[in-house]
């Protein structure tokens, strides 16, 4: 038999919900804020902080970046729970099985895919689950890629982002 | 984007870039929004026994720069579709980080013209940090 890092149980946990997590409702200023700090020192877009200016455009409103983070700071659940750190076993470990083991990980890159904007007053509920996993030779050898989707969705139930990323550990 | 410019877009060309010069000013606010307090980005000596010269810039900040290329290149009624990319290399402190795009595929698709896009960062050594790709659907003329 070949060798994998894959066990069954990993395979059968495939599809099993890694977190869940709902901001408070965004507000004007942490749109505002956010957008001041990514285009420092130069000002940003009118979209972003000016509502009479938004109102005019077919957005209809002041609108967030698109890569506007509202799970900064706290979330709707609470304080955030110690740092559970880096083990790479984390996505097994989440999912109450038996991790390969490995000790080295790697960010693989993200996509990210856009749905409706964020406004003022959306809440947003972030739904993360695993999605498969696969494996390559490479030059440090074995390498396994740990594919995940995490699904954004805002009060209306509308999509406002999926982003896929991979982990890569060896 | 205007219509005559829309239909001047041709593939390999270039959009206009975006460009900052980076330190703790840009990372200090970067942290206070995304609550990114980690050493790495904050202490120099962090920095250096990560391997780095200095603290470094975070990921997810060159990850906005990208946005903000596309979003200066399609204005506020284009719209960001998709947008991809890995980190390979940070930006240290007065590193000039420059986010650039290059158009690969131009289509029309329901009456919007829909283009694809090479897009990367690099630094002032000319050194690719974050390459990637993205789709924009630009303004309806």
């Amino acid at each position: 038999m070949a060798k994998t890092n894959i066990s069954d149980a990993m395979q059968a946990a495939i599809g099993g919900e890694l977190s869940r997590s709902t901001s408070f409702p965004i507000t004007d200023s942490d749109i505002r804020r956010w957008a001041v700090a990514i285009y420092y020192p130069e000002d940003p877009p009118r979209l972003f902080w000016d509502a009479d200016y938004a109102a005019q455009t077919s957005l209809g409103g002041i609108v967030a970046p698109e890569e506007f983070n509202p799970f900064a700071w706290m979330t709707a659940e609470g304080p955030r729970k110690t740092s559970v750190g880096h083990n790479p076993d984390l996505t097994e470990i989440t999912l109450g099985i038996e991790g390969p083991g490995l000790k080295f990980q790697l960010n693989g890159g993200s996509e990210v895919e856009y749905g409706v904007r964020m406004r003022p007053g959306d809440v947003i509920t972030s739904v993360r689950s695993l999605t498969g996993y696969s494996e390559r030779e490479g030059r440090l050898g074995l390498m396994l890629f740990t594919r995940a989707d995490d699904v954004w969705t805002n009060q209306d139930n509308e999509v406002v982002k999926t982003t896929k990323s991979t982990l890569i550990r060896y | 984007m205007s219509q005559a410019t829309v239909s001047e877009l041709t593939v390999g060309m270039e959009i206009p870039e975006f460009q900052r010069a980076t330190g703790l000013h840009n990372w200090n606010r970067y942290a206070g929004v995304n609550y990114e307090f980690v050493d790495i980005h904050m202490d120099d000596e962090a920095g250096k026994a990560a391997g780095y010269a200095t603290a470094f810039g975070m990921g997810n900040l060159q990850w906005s720069y990208l946005h903000a290329l596309l979003r200066q290149w399609i204005g506020d009624e284009g719209r960001i579709l998709r947008l991809g990319c890995q980190f390979r290399a940070a930006n240290t402190k007065g590193m000039i980080v420059t986010a650039h795009g290059k158009i690969t595929a131009i289509r029309e698709e329901d009456g919007e013209t829909i283009v694809d896009l090479e897009i990367w960062t690099d630094n002032d050594s000319g050194k690719i940090m974050a390459p990637g790709t993205a789709t924009v659907a630009l303004p309806r003329g």
